[in-house]
């Protein structure tokens, strides 16, 4: 793996920990998957194989789609960790809730666009949330964690997908969620044309429908 | 009791959003006097809304006498009724929701409509003196992870299509497992798991903060029906299955809004290894596990007459004309000015 130098733990997420280190000279992220004690280690070593190996290839796509996204430095799956390259910016979880309007709706649209394009190339991002995306200060948004993607061009995934953005957008920002939603799905217009994201919203409504206690089905 | 004592307030709880018909008796101050539930339980299959409704209506008088007299209390004792007012289904609400609405226009006192959801997390909170928890609440018909924020409940993850609760059940069923009397297809499910060794893959579903249940059953009726497996590593592989992916959600939420509080909650709750599960995680994260006793994990009365407490308290009174039941009151639809 090489030498890691002063790993630092930066958050302890539920899936994995990342550390901010030092490897060969250079200041890198390492997402290790730590093995999970509540799960049977069987299940638990399947999982984060998995999501180790999937994780960099969708990673590598996105970038290849034009969605900024860390480089990948290295994989080692037999210890579940990737070494990439560390993002400096600020979450646009948090930005969203500090900036004007107008900026909130830029940075809204600009998401939009780059989900846009992820799945118009297949990409499923798997855990759209705000605190997955990184705005640098070029004024690029990254989009980080694939460890819950998939490659898939269906309208299910991509439904499936804007509709986690949606949940997460009505969670942590639920004062400007529908707003903000909305301007998502213009930039993701932008990219596939009007007619499939209204396809894509369809689904969306299906897909909430199919949920337990949903207003949209007090009608039937 | 004997003695003198001082004027006390009631309120009465009605909870009938499923099989069970249940009657609580709660002090103004959280003291649960009484919690009587009768369960319908189905000849075969699952639970037939009107068949469970049927039942309620049979016991609610046999189960509003017994609540009085374990409580020590007389009808015009009361201050307020409550009732579960949604979600659930229709014709086990509808039947909860007249006995409400008579008793309260009976002894002319004020009606409170109850989200059952909300009434799950607030008995927990009662009776684990847990402040600010992420709630697993897990049952035949619910699968959620919430934690409140700014005036709400709100539900970080969910499932997207069956209830875990349900999965286990319908498993059970399609397996011809037999449920004894007061024991739910989980507790069945769980003894026959015991004694699984292998792991079976089935499909495991996170898909960012909800889960999805309904492949995987599908899968695992589907590895039944081929019959090359034993029942009881299907048992303990669908445990496996579904239990870590609960419990990775919840520990995404937890990691997500950092609490320092976990309860686990609803008739999934009684579940061992699914306890031994979240509460690892919540070692992990440094926060305090709590798990719900099953009489108030498990739909009750108690919970509804503890949560119209609070609701009253805070303003909230149901006018007849406007207690229709709310077959789908998502919770996190719900104010609780009461939680700061």
């Amino acid at each position: 793996m090489g030498e890691i130098k002063q790993p630092l733990l930066v958050k302890k997420g539920a899936e994995a920990s990342l550390y901010l280190a030092d490897w060969h000279g250079r200041k890198v992220m390492m997402k290790k998957r730590l093995p999970k004690k509540y799960r049977l280690s069987e299940l638990d070593e399947q999982i984060k194989t998995y999501r180790t190996t999937h994780e960099p290839q969708l990673i590598h796509k996105a970038k290849k789609t034009g969605v900024p996204t860390p480089t990948i430095f290295l994989v080692d799956v037999k210890n579940a960790t990737i070494i990439m390259e560390f993002i400096e910016g600020k979450q646009v979880k948090q930005l969203l809730s500090e900036v004007s309007k107008s900026e909130r709706q830029h940075l809204c649209f600009k998401i939009g666009e780059l989900i846009g394009r992820l799945h118009k190339n297949g990409v499923i991002h798997g855990d759209l949330t705000t605190s997955n995306m990184i705005l640098n200060s070029e004024g690029k948004i990254f989009f980080v964690d694939f460890g819950l993607g998939e490659k898939s061009k269906e309208l299910e995934a991509r439904g499936v997908d804007l509709h986690l953005m949606k949940r997460a957008l009505q969670s942590t920002h639920f004062r400007f969620a529908e707003e903000c939603f909305d301007t998502v799905i213009e930039g993701y217009s932008k990219v596939l044309g009007s007619e499939t994201a209204k396809n894509v919203l369809d689904k969306i409504k299906q897909i909430e429908r199919r949920g337990r206690y949903i207003a949209e089905r007090k009608g039937d | 009791m004997k003695g003198k004592k001082t004027r006390e307030s009631y309120c009465l709880g009605i909870e009938s959003t499923a099989d069970d018909f249940s009657v609580g008796i709660s002090t103004f101050n959280g003291k649960i006097l009484a919690n009587i539930i009768s369960a319908y339980i189905p000849p075969e299959g699952g639970i037939h809304p009107r068949e469970a409704a049927r039942h309620h209506a049979k016991v609610a008088n046999k189960v509003l006498e017994e609540a009085f007299k374990k409580a020590g209390i007389k009808p015009m004792d009361l201050s307020i009724i409550a009732f579960s007012q949604g979600p659930g289904l229709g014709p086990c609400l509808r039947t909860g929701a007249t006995v409400a609405r008579a008793l309260a226009s009976y002894l002319d006192i004020p009606l409170v409509g109850v989200n059952h959801c909300v009434a799950h997390i607030e008995i927990g909170k009662l009776k684990t003196g847990a402040e600010d928890p992420v709630t697993l609440y897990v049952s035949g018909g619910n699968t959620i992870v919430s934690a409140f924020d700014s005036g709400r409940y709100r539900v970080f993850g969910e499932t997207l299509d069956v209830a875990l609760g349900n999965c286990l059940d319908v498993f059970a069923r399609e397996a011809g497992l037999r449920q004894r009397v007061g024991e739910p297809f989980g507790a069945v499910v769980e003894k026959f798991a015991a004694n699984g060794k292998k792991l079976i893959h089935l499909p495991y579903t996170v898909k960012g903060m909800d889960m999805s249940f309904s492949g995987l059953l599908t899968a695992a009726i589907n590895l039944l029906k081929k019959g090359e497996h034993k029942l009881e590593d299907l048992c303990y592989s669908l445990q496996e299955t579904v239990f870590s992916m609960v419990t990775e959600v919840t520990e995404r939420a937890l990691a997500h809004i950092e609490k320092k509080e976990v309860l686990l909650t609803g008739g999934v709750a009684a579940n061992k290894r699914l306890q031994s599960m979240i509460k690892a995680i919540a070692e992990e994260h440094d926060a305090e596990f709590s798990v719900m006793p099953k009489e108030f994990a498990i739909d009750n009365g108690a919970m509804i007459a503890w949560t119209g407490v609070l609701a009253y308290r805070h303003g909230v009174v149901t006018p007849i004309e406007k207690s229709f039941v709310k077959l789908r009151w998502r919770l996190d639809e719900v104010e609780v000015p009461w939680v700061k």
